[in-house]
């Protein structure tokens, strides 16, 4: 019983300084990243190559005063942050890091991680509304529809693979693509010829379930100010920046656990944390890349995407995928 | 060419052939000029007041080609017969002649093709209560310049929608560019 | 895809866009009234940063004058300046030496370039794109420091004197200009490939923004609006001055009317200013940079000059109404943006606040030349 408790205490602690130390030095590898991509060095004078600036900014974040504009929902306000890091920090327990390195291993992870994914739009929402904004509630409605839009297609391309594995358990998805590159979802098999195109939504899906740019709209800076966080400032602002990274890594983890094999080598060779942790990083790096490569999208043509195309397409996939398994 | 038809359709809100003669002032000046070389202009003062009419003036030396003054009252039949011409509006402004007593608003329009014409509407209201129509029926874009104009002159731009200061802050109760204005 | 569906009068909110916002680049002011996401009617509030250079064109003499105008538009500041010293020359009708009227209009379109380098990162990163305004930047800098060699400083330019020039150029200004612009054209060939050509750019730009031909005829918008608008307009060629009539150059005309043709006018216009630069310095005639004659104390004969320049954002008008003395009688500042921006109350109505935002990025906007 003792032993239960102090492994659920050690899977907590461990997950929440995953996602901390994610989250902190993501910033620093995004403005690092930023910087090379625009020709500037980024922030390189605390510490070797800038690594003691996240460290700097969270203090300074730490140490301002948490300001609540006049008229907003205290309540409300000071619980949208909070609502925006529990849950990337929940998800982290079932995300299997390797065969072993998995706080709890579920039968249901995926809709789990699902679930408390659709509580991060719920955070946004909160925070636009509480804080007695326009341009906050304008973006928390943006984020809404757009959360709502790409569970989607999401969704429904991770029933196809579900289908295909005929399990929700991550760890028995990732066991399901060992043995190599050849194994992975990525790869078109008989029963899913579809699957590179099923990974290209996922992915999209992923940039716009984390308010990633290209599909930033959330945030808008040069429309909406700063959108749903427009009036948080110390901490409340770290919280959801934090958060932001959080999800971003758990999205990087699902694409990898889905479509990329998890722990696997692409050759079958020495599976194990390092592979994951590789595969998510350039994920991840991805997701920078995008980021300061493209303009911001229009909110309908975001919707359009996810409505006309994405969706049709996922479905058509699914069915595909339903008919070929009856086949094989 | 366009200017010599513009010429022709202006002067006939001029019934009065007789402006149509080349100005006093300029001639006098040149005869001056040619009098004794280098001294131009020892006596500008007596300079009669300009009548209402239309003037071609050198592009070259001014750099607009046709001068326009007239009444407050013609101003919209002016400017209707330039918005057909198929001018743009450059800008409104005005002039404070304290000496006159007399407040004139000046109106530029110019053409986006290359026949150039830059048309001058000038026109002179008392300076005690300046009052000209408005010409931002015509020209909307004429709204943000007389609401311009109405803040730094205080002509009030009759008809004129949301007359109301532009440039100054919204309580202004002075007018900068008058002659007497005092900061 | 723009385009209210259904606005219903009683369920519309005010949204104050400024004066402190990132898409406003500056202190301007719009007071939107909006049906959700879409715009029902706006209204531009001005004069956050009026500083009344009329007024003080009118008790300063004119020379004293001439700083004011580089502080109209901090971007494109050579191109304002440039229209006072030709205002007032055609006014005291002072003569302009050949090497110094070179001079001029290559410094004019070094900084036409430099002008639409800024215009061009910082339209992207109102799309949300941030990095091309680095990029821009960087090749910006590079002309900022062949003006800054010559003129003495970096954006408020006080380079032109009446008659000529406060400086002549030397051959490091030349041969450095000459580098320069390989360079520029191969940076311009590159943000072609990589801005203008991306699906999401163009998404966002293609008819979106209409502002027809009419409309730009009705508000005098002039400049990029107006070439985007399909009308074949612009000072240098329309009213041609200074030494323009001596280069070949083409003037970008586009009849899409949406921002994308705007973007586009303003992208082909760095080329023809690169043109003009090369041709420029290829005629540039050895000489004097000062008239020999100049009257000591500027004092017009009088009467009303008018003088148009296209600058960066459009034609720029002055108009010194001169009662003879060394100060302006009345000095008018007829700023392009100014008309410019006077449209969008008109045009933005019925479109999404963030294709409205667009759309006011690709007016170029420099609010303290609208505020003046």
């Amino acid at each position: 019983m003792s032993l239960t408790i102090l492994n659920a205490v050690v899977a907590v602690v461990a997950a929440i300084a995953f996602a901390a130390a994610n989250a902190a030095y993501l910033v620093w590898a995004e403005r690092r990243g930023a910087g090379r991509i625009q020709r500037r060095p980024g922030p390189n004078v605390n510490g070797p190559l800038g690594l003691l600036q996240p460290p700097c900014d969270g203090i300074k974040l730490m140490t301002k005063q948490l300001m609540i504009p006049g008229g907003a929902d205290k309540a409300l306000f000071m619980v949208a942050p909070v609502l925006a890091m529990a849950p990337a920090i929940m998800s982290f327990v079932t995300i299997p890091f390797s065969e072993t390195i998995v706080a709890h291993s579920m039968n249901v992870g995926v809709l789990m991680i699902f679930a408390f994914a659709s509580l991060g739009g719920m955070s946004i929402l909160l925070a636009g509304w509480g804080s007695r904004n326009k341009y906050g509630v304008m973006a928390s409605v943006r984020a809404v529809s757009q959360n709502i839009s790409y569970e989607v297609p999401m969704l429904i391309t991770v029933i196809t693979i579900v289908m295909m594995a005929g399990t929700m358990n991550l760890k028995e998805l990732v066991a399901a693509q060992a043995g190599g590159i050849w194994n992975w979802n990525l790869i078109p098999s008989l029963s899913s010829p579809l699957m590179p195109v099923s990974f290209l939504i996922f992915f999209i899906c992923s940039l716009a379930e984390t308010n990633r740019a290209p599909f930033d709209l959330g945030e808008a800076e040069s429309e909406l100010v700063a959108g749903f966080h427009t009036e948080y400032g110390s901490m409340g602002f770290g919280l959801f920046f934090m958060g932001e990274y959080a999800n971003i890594v758990i999205g990087a983890s699902l694409i990898t656990i889905l479509f990329l094999g998890g722990w696997d080598c692409p050759l079958g060779l020495f599976p194990g944390v390092w592979w994951f942790l590789l595969k998510i990083y350039m994920l991840i790096f991805s997701f920078i890349w995008i980021r300061w490569t493209f303009p911001r999208t229009t909110i309908y043509g975001l919707l359009n995407l996810s409505w006309k195309i994405l969706i049709p397409i996922s479905l058509f996939n699914l069915l595909l995928t339903a008919g070929l398994l009856k086949v094989f | 060419m366009i200017k010599e038809k513009m010429i022709q359709a202006l002067s006939e809100l001029f019934p009065d052939p007789e402006p149509i003669v080349e100005e006093p002032v300029v001639e006098a000046a040149e005869d001056e000029a040619a009098d004794d070389g280098k001294k131009k202009k020892p006596k500008k003062k007596v300079e009669p007041p300009r009548v209402n009419g239309v003037l071609e003036r050198d592009h070259a030396a001014h750099g607009y080609d046709i001068d326009v003054q007239l009444d407050p009252g013609e101003l919209l039949a002016a400017v209707m017969i330039i918005d057909k011409a198929g001018f743009f509006i450059e800008s409104i402004t005005g002039v404070d002649w304290i000496k006159e007593k007399q407040l004139e608003s000046v109106y530029d329009f110019s053409r986006y093709d290359h026949d150039l014409c830059r048309i001058v509407v000038r026109t002179r209201t008392p300076r005690d209560n300046p009052s000209v129509p408005t010409i931002s029926k015509i020209y909307p874009g004429a709204s943000w310049h007389e609401r311009e104009t109405h803040d730094f002159f205080g002509i009030k731009f009759e008809g004129h929608p949301h007359l109301i200061p532009l440039l100054l802050p919204e309580d202004a109760d002075f007018h900068p560019l008058l002659k007497d204005f005092k900061p | 895809m723009s385009g209210p569906i259904h606005i219903r009068k009683d369920e519309t909110f005010t949204l104050n866009v400024g004066p402190q916002h990132p898409a406003t680049h500056g202190v301007l002011r719009v007071k939107m009234e909006m049906d959700g996401e879409y715009i029902v009617k706006a209204e531009t509030v001005l004069g956050y940063i009026h500083r009344m250079h009329e007024l003080m064109g009118e008790n300063r003499t004119y020379p004293q004058v001439l700083p004011n105008l580089s502080r109209l538009d901090y971007l494109g500041a050579m191109g304002y300046t440039h229209g006072h010293v030709l205002a007032i020359e055609r006014a005291a009708g002072i003569e302009v030496p050949e090497r110094a009227e070179y001079i001029r209009a290559i410094m004019v379109e070094l900084n036409r370039i430099s002008s639409h380098l800024f215009w061009f990162g910082a339209f992207v990163m109102d799309l949300g794109g941030f990095t091309p305004l680095m990029y821009a930047i960087q090749d910006r800098e590079h002309i900022l420091d062949l003006m800054e060699a010559v003129t003495g400083s970096r954006l408020t330019y006080c380079y032109f004197r009446f008659g000529g020039l406060y400086n002549d150029v030397d051959d490091d200004f030349i041969n450095a200009t000459r580098a320069v612009i390989p360079m520029l054209r191969k940076s311009l060939k590159k943000y072609d490939a990589l801005v203008t050509g991306n699906i999401i750019f163009r998404k966002r730009l293609e008819d979106i923004g209409p502002i027809s031909a009419e409309m730009c005829r009705k508000y005098g918008a002039t400049g990029p609006v107006a070439r985007g608008a399909g009308l074949d307009f612009d000072v240098r060629k329309n009213e041609p001055y200074s030494v323009y009539p001596e280069f070949d150059f083409d003037i970008p005309v586009y009849h899409e009317c949406d921002s994308l043709a705007r973007y586009k006018v303003r992208m082909d216009e760095m080329e023809q200013s690169l043109r003009i630069i090369e041709q420029g310095l290829d005629k540039l005639p050895d000489g004097p940079i000062m008239p020999k004659k100049k009257p000591k104390l500027i004092k017009p004969p009088v009467g009303d000059y008018y003088q148009a320049v296209e600058t960066a954002r459009g034609s720029f008008g002055i108009r010194i109404v001169s009662d003879g003395t060394k100060n302006a009688y009345r000095f008018k500042l007829r700023s392009p943006t100014y008309s410019n921006m006077s449209l969008f109350d008109e045009a933005c109505e019925g479109m999404m606040i963030m294709d409205a935002l667009a759309m006011m990025g690709s007016l170029d906007l420099v609010i303290p030349e609208i505020d003046r």
